[in-house]
């Protein structure tokens, strides 16, 4: 593997992430728990999109065979998405939804704050841009986590029984293999040890503050760097690239 | 909106445009507390870039005149041109006045 093509998969890795988390939030559009919140969700998840949008292109002009953004986003199929099994997870109720939500955004948080040092001035200025539109999804699902917590016996349950379900995911956000230590030699990507530190903590913080236990999870899931998913991929894709699929080069 | 809502309370927003303008009403909406009532907001009330200042209030918190109250609230205003101050120049270098 040389640096192109690690480039190339690092930063498909990170727009993975954030197309299928977007349009996992975009299935709420409609059907959210009162019209203030449908509404900052589909905020939220547009800002996701827009970030993952600026990394498609960027992947596609790294990658350099003519694919574009689109095709990347709509003619790959499921292994050859390399986005964590966790953002791919159905939405659940509420609380399974803030859950997922604030596990990645603490974690985007941290990432995209180092990611901002990088040498690679695309994904730096990526990242920099990103940043402020993160730190308000911190702040909108830690406050739900919070107010879960320390709502009703029924929600604190329901927030419990999210953060069991997904924990066994989170392991995987921090996996590194061949394509991070290239390319963090190069000084271009970030050394997870660092981010587990800090989303460790404060994630452990806020669930102490809402009261809610830790789980003991020995056995953490993986493959999604290998583009090996959870059944419910498959899913998404076929609805998110249905169109694009049955009509090709389609415009709207 | 029906007897058992259960989208909380209704608060009203107030929106400053740029530093130094008064607060403006802009609309209302629904929350559970007062950071939620911020946060719903900045977000329904600011996504492109109305503002740079928010205030929110419970709409409980506002007293309001009543409809009844215009005739002996207004009305007695109408013929005394002289509260106006037109009879000065303003000086150019004031705005907002």
């Amino acid at each position: 593997m040389n640096k192109q093509e690690a480039l190339f998969s690092y930063t498909l890795r990170l727009a993975d992430n954030g197309l299928i988390l977007s349009q996992r939030l975009a299935e709420w559009t409609g059907h959210g728990p009162f019209l203030e919140e449908d509404l900052a969700l589909t905020n939220i998840a547009l800002d996701i999109l827009g970030q993952s949008k600026s990394l498609l292109e960027y992947a596609a002009q790294v990658e350099g065979k003519g694919r574009s953004e689109d095709d990347l986003a709509f003619l790959r199929g499921e292994r050859e998405f390399y986005n964590t099994q966790l953002v791919e997870q159905p939405n659940g109720d509420y609380a399974k939804t803030i859950a997922r939500q604030y596990f990645v955004d603490v974690f985007d948080f941290h990432f995209y704050t180092a990611l901002a040092n990088s040498k690679d001035e695309t994904l730096a200025g990526i990242a920099a841009k990103s940043i402020k539109e993160i730190t308000y999804h911190v702040r909108h699902s830690g406050s739900w986590m919070l107010r879960f917590g320390g709502g009703t016996e029924e929600s604190k349950q329901r927030l419990q029984e999210a953060v069991n379900d997904l924990w066994r995911y989170t392991g995987e956000l921090f996996e590194m293999n061949e394509v991070d230590a290239l390319l963090i030699k190069e000084g271009i990507a970030v050394d997870m040890t660092a981010v587990k530190a800090a989303w460790d903590k404060q994630v452990l913080n806020i669930l102490n503050e809402a009261g809610i236990t830790t789980p003991l999870v020995a056995y953490m899931q993986t493959g999604s760097r290998q583009g090996k998913h959870t059944e419910h991929l498959g899913y998404i894709l076929a609805e998110m690239q249905y169109l694009p699929r049955v009509i090709p080069g389609a415009k709207w | 909106m029906s007897n058992n809502d259960t989208q909380g309370t209704l608060w009203e927003v107030f929106l400053q445009r740029k530093p130094g303008q008064p607060f403006v009403h802009c609309g209302s909406l629904h929350a559970f507390d007062k950071e939620m009532a911020l946060q719903n907001a900045r977000d329904l009330y600011t996504r492109r870039g109305e503002g740079t200042a928010i205030w929110v209030v419970p709409s409980s918190a506002i007293v309001s005149s009543s409809p009844e109250d215009l005739g002996p609230f207004f009305e007695p205003a109408n013929d005394k041109v002289y509260r106006h101050p037109t009879f000065y120049q303003i000086p150019d270098a004031v705005k907002h006045m």
